[in-house]
């Protein structure tokens, strides 16, 4: 064969297997997104957001326990972690020069490579061995530290885009450096900011990982931050890993719900910071 | 203080310091001090938890030392732990998961920069980003009740009759294995390699291409004599990252590992991670020994995955260096 022929043909038969490694790659995603929707759907009902869970092995019931409790333990988590991750990712950006700058970027680095279920153990050691009894709140820590070096990344990388002289006007015009700061930069890129923290909650929702032996889960309605709470990932790891068909059906639906949730937390992300940056792809 | 302050100044006396910059550098002060306070805090927390994490784990370490990591018996009735089963399961996982996920994503990757059409690079790479964004143990679920069945009638059997002759691929079929494990695992780092690799590769010059293309390279030579070298150190990294990601995955793991303390040469017998193990025995560890030796794990695990994040960032650097790349999907 023509080695110049031979050549394109190698040239096209690479193209080719790499479309098919798109395919292969997206199939996953499409497969779960179905079974999740084929599976979970026929399980919503309004019982299912507002009753709580009946008895094992019977049927009826719902998820509103877990639904409460993950909105209290993510808030809970991104009251402490927002302002610390904020803060920080700001104090980077505007002091670049600083020996603290250096350290805070490299230990948020090690700490974004963190296995989640370190973080949990650390929340465990921290809280709930002193205080002798699971806790949402220990929970919520592990969930903020997870939290606060995705913000504190994201909050930098964003601010670093605003041009210097933007600064320099607000400087020159008599303004001083933490109304520039705020009033200036911070506000021009606000959008990317409520990104960064929307991406920063999003993964922090669907974390299993470190609520396991922190939050720990519970059958019970509870709104005690100091008491075990239940939380939607865990019901759908206790439901999935339990021996009633019953429980399977509200694991899917409960997993319907939980990607719902964080689809559109990633998706309302994407459309806060509209054309002006670009994230990720 | 605008145009007046400026023409009266020349004639007039300097006027006394006005207040408001006094307030002004006041309040410079406290907005310092406050970021500061942020910043400060974060490698503060991570001192904390590697001084917790020792605690936790130093019965532990006072009583088994390094042997901890060698040996194999996990009893806690007898309070005797070693983690070497877990070491291997969780390496033999991370193998796996990244011998399927490198090239399928460096495909992606290549393809994406090199080759596809405008107008899909955006979609696809979305797409995939969504894939990450899918929880853990929604991965889990839908590997035990969807995955697992189909490997079990098809792609287990299949490779058995085809690759037996491999101790990899030998004895009997349960659902839950290490192989179950990694093909999860392969999907979930993918997306991490996938999009630190496409950044690398974004980051290469186009004057590359070029010239190789001008030499009258075709497009796949053009990327594998000019791109893939210029940017291998950071497509190492990536993958280096993937690793990390992999070794510390813990609950789509639990749910398809199979949870035994044991070593096996086969791909399908179930073993155990690191992970997996501090997920399914932390909360219910009765002794302070077990929890110690739990803890002890944990703090092996954190140690192995800052060494392999350091690597993976030093990698990356080398090819985008001060560009962020990496940054985002760390």
């Amino acid at each position: 064969m023509n080695r110049r022929v031979f050549r394109r043909l190698v040239s096209n038969a690479m193209v080719g297997l790499m479309v098919f490694a798109v395919v292969v790659a997206l199939l996953p995603l499409f497969f779960i997104l179905m079974d999740l929707i084929v599976k979970g759907a026929g399980s919503l009902s309004a019982d299912f957001f507002t009753r709580m869970p009946a008895p094992a092995g019977e049927s009826g019931g719902g998820v509103a326990h877990a639904i409460v409790g993950t909105l209290i333990i993510v808030g809970t988590a991104s009251l402490i972690g927002l302002p610390i991750g904020i803060a920080a990712g700001i104090y980077c950006a505007e002091y670049p020069g600083s020996r603290l700058t250096w350290v805070t970027r490299f230990v948020a680095d090690v700490m974004n490579g963190t296995p989640s279920i370190v973080v949990g153990v650390f929340a465990w050691a921290w809280i709930v061995a002193t205080q002798k009894h699971f806790s949402a709140l220990a929970g919520s820590a592990a969930l903020a530290l997870l939290m606060i070096p995705m913000v504190m990344r994201t909050t930098e990388e964003m601010i670093k885009l605003v041009p210097n002289s933007l600064r320099e006007a607000a400087l020159a015009l008599g303004y001083p450096r933490w109304r520039t700061s705020l009033a200036i930069v911070v506000r021009t890129t606000l959008p990317g900011i409520v990104t960064g923290s929307l991406l920063a909650v999003a993964r922090i929702a669907g974390e299993t990982a470190p609520l396991l032996f922190t939050a720990l889960g519970s059958q019970y309605m509870s709104l005690n931050l100091n008491q075990p709470m239940a939380a939607l990932p865990l019901t759908v790891f206790t439901y999935a890993t339990g021996p009633y068909e019953e429980w399977h059906r509200y694991a899917w639906a409960a997993a319907l719900v939980l990607i719902l949730v964080v689809f559109v937390l990633s998706l309302g992300a994407r459309l806060a910071i509209g054309r002006r940056f670009t994230l990720n792809g | 203080m605008t145009t007046t302050l400026a023409s009266e100044s020349v004639t007039q006396p300097p006027a006394p310091e006005p207040p408001s910059l006094e307030l002004a550098s006041y309040g410079d002060r406290v907005f310092r001090w406050i970021l500061t306070l942020g910043a400060v805090s974060i490698p503060v927390l991570l001192g904390f938890l590697v001084y917790e994490l020792w605690v936790g784990a130093r019965l532990a370490i006072a009583k088994f030392g390094l042997e901890f990591v060698t040996t194999s018996t996990w009893d806690p009735v007898a309070e005797q732990f070693g983690a070497f089963p877990l070491i291997f399961g969780t390496l033999v996982s991370s193998v796996v998961a990244l011998v399927i996920a490198v090239p399928l994503s460096l495909g992606v990757a290549i393809y994406l920069t090199e080759f596809a059409p405008k107008s899909v690079r955006q979609p696809v790479a979305f797409l995939i980003s969504l894939l990450a964004a899918i929880p853990s143990v929604v991965y889990g679920l839908w590997g035990i009740f969807v995955l697992i069945p189909i490997l079990r009638t098809g792609a287990f059997p299949f490779l058995r009759d085809a690759f037996g002759f491999l101790p990899l691929f030998q004895g009997p079929i349960y659902g839950p294995s290490m192989l179950s494990a990694g093909i999860i695992l392969a999907i979930m780092v993918m997306p991490y390699i996938m999009s630190v690799s496409r950044e690398v590769l974004l980051a290469v010059p186009d004057t590359q291409r070029e010239a190789a293309l001008a030499l009258g390279a075709t497009r796949w030579e053009a990327v594998i004599t000019a791109v893939l070298p210029y940017a291998r150190s950071g497509v190492i990294g990536a993958v280096i990252l993937g690793l990390g990601r992999a070794l510390g995955e813990t609950m789509a793991v639990t749910m398809l590992i199979g949870n035994r303390h044991e070593i096996a040469a086969s791909l399908f017998a179930p073993g155990y991670t690191m992970a997996a193990a501090i997920a399914n025995e932390f909360s219910e560890a009765v002794g302070d020994m077990h929890l110690s030796a739990l803890a002890y794990v944990a703090f092996l695990l954190f140690v192995v995955t800052v060494l392999v994040n350091a690597a993976a960032r030093l990698l990356i650097w080398r090819v985008a260096r001060g560009s962020g790349v990496g940054s985002k999907a760390l």
